[in-house]
């Protein structure tokens, strides 16, 4: 095994491009666990934690362009109002200490259908910045996710970052599991309402091959919010709306049957934290309740 | 590969260390530092807990290369030059927060820097803070006990 060490960005573009199986390692909280398991013995180490720029963020305009490796501990604390559902989504991750160490470059690089991030990039919409020595292109995060830990990366591609919408609606991320702290997802789901563009987005973790939207839920009430008006008065929302909406989630989902949980019970879950994340972000989105929203935002103990 | 780096203020090498070795393997087993527990080299435990440049991480999930040059504080760097216990530790033991001991080393470095970060912390910051820490003998009890009665006597200090 050889460990390379690049001191700037160009350098880890070199080194990928000469060493294309070389395996980047940024918080190692992925990558650590299979080489102390043994499960993978790569023949290059790529380490990028010398490149200071993958651990910064910009905001500009309409999107933040988010480093690969900007720590979960660094979006909770500084990108909440920007990035709602990201924040949350970062605040399930792990441990204090993981989510010191891991950033979303390695949970899309690790392309698990259980990272927590991926259901509040899909929500929130956004591009992967890829990039190699031949040039950069941004992946759409709908094209990212090609199967089970599999993703649209070339193999001299590194990630860069990700550009993300900032948020022109209330977001929220649920996820289920045996405990609050260090825990996989059973299933997870993300929501975020675009008011500007009268869209909802969604995504569904751990429960089909890859991250996926639930398209058809959201077409469903981003139809019945406009046919009613809901937008513009900020209504009250038709519980029957809201019935109806998990129930497409549920359906969009295509899970198995693992250790973690029956496909029935993902199938089941994911209906209910539909539901329950559609109540919240709509309140949010009428301008009540602000408190119990923000008691809601509060770290679990 | 030979890596150099800080322990607890001192400049510290360490020669043919192997590319896939841990940052825990290391201060265990080439640098005499066995207070960094192995438990599960899988970030599920934090017994292996250490701070990098600061910050608490499970040195079981660092690879060795990645800390070169950089600083690392284990649990053997909390005490006092003459061995005086710190704050967090005197603590522990006065509180009856150790049963058999093994994650203790782990608790000790992550209570000691929620404490430096905020030296108010309320339960729910406490049981946040040391969410990534498990204890088997299951003490957390006295564990809370151990941080709330550290944090009341840093108060006093002040």
């Amino acid at each position: 095994m050889e460990f390379l060490r690049p001191a700037s960005w160009e350098e880890a573009l070199a080194a990928k491009a000469e060493h294309p199986s070389a395996v980047p390692i940024a918080g190692g909280t992925d990558v650590m666990v299979e080489i102390n398991f043994d499960h993978r013995r790569p023949e290059h180490l790529l380490d990028l934690n010398r490149i200071a720029e993958l651990q910064e963020w910009e905001v500009a305009g309409d999107t933040v362009r988010l480093g690969a490796s900007v720590p979960y501990t660094k979006i909770m604390e500084h990108l909440r109002a920007e990035l709602p559902g990201l924040a949350l989504a970062s605040h399930t991750v792990a441990s204090p200490q993981i989510r010191n160490r891991g950033g979303v470059g390695g949970n899309l690089g690790t392309a698990s259908p259980a990272g927590d991030a991926h259901p509040a990039l899909l929500a929130g919409g956004g591009e992967v910045e890829a990039v190699s020595v031949r040039g950069t292109r941004l992946i759409p995060i709908d094209d990212f996710y090609k199967g089970v830990k599999r993703n649209a990366l070339e193999p001299d591609e590194l990630i860069r970052a990700v550009h993300l919408k900032k948020a022109t609606g209330p977001q929220q991320f649920s996820k289920v599991g045996t405990r609050n702290a260090m825990v996989i997802a059973v299933c997870a789901f993300g929501l975020a309402l675009h008011p500007d563009a009268r869209t909802v987005r969604t995504g569904i973790g751990s429960a089909a091959p890859t991250p996926i939207r639930a398209t058809t839920a959201e077409e469903f009430l981003a139809a019945a919010l406009d046919e009613a008006g809901l937008w513009e008065s900020r209504g009250v929302l038709p519980p029957a709306v809201a019935r109806q909406f998990a129930d497409l989630v549920s359906g969009a989902a295509n899970p198995i049957d693992d250790v973690r949980g029956t496909a029935s019970y993902r199938r089941h879950a994911l209906g209910v934290m539909a539901r329950r994340t559609l109540g919240w972000t709509w309140e949010q989105y009428r301008g009540t309740e602000q408190d119990e929203l923000d008691d809601r935002s509060k770290p679990c103990a | 590969m030979r890596v150099t780096f800080t322990v607890n203020g001192a400049p510290q090498e360490a020669d043919d260390v192997w590319e896939g070795e841990s940052l825990l393997y290391v201060l265990r087993e080439r640098m005499g530092l066995p207070g960094s527990k192995n438990a599960c080299e899988q970030g599920e435990c934090g017994s292996c807990t250490v701070r990098l440049d600061g910050v608490p991480v499970c040195s079981c999930l660092v690879a060795a290369g990645q800390v070169q040059g950089r600083e690392v504080v284990t649990v053997e760097g909390l005490a006092g030059e003459g061995g005086e216990l710190s704050t967090v530790q005197q603590a522990f033991v006065d509180a009856g927060a150790v049963q058999c001991g093994f994650c203790t080393p782990g608790l000790l470095v992550a209570a000691d820097e929620l404490l430096e970060r905020n030296p108010e912390p309320s339960d729910g910051d406490i049981r946040e803070a040391l969410s990534g820490n498990l204890c088997r003998c299951t003490g957390y009890e006295k564990i809370l006990d151990a941080v709330r009665l550290a944090a009341a006597r840093t108060e006093e200090a002040v």
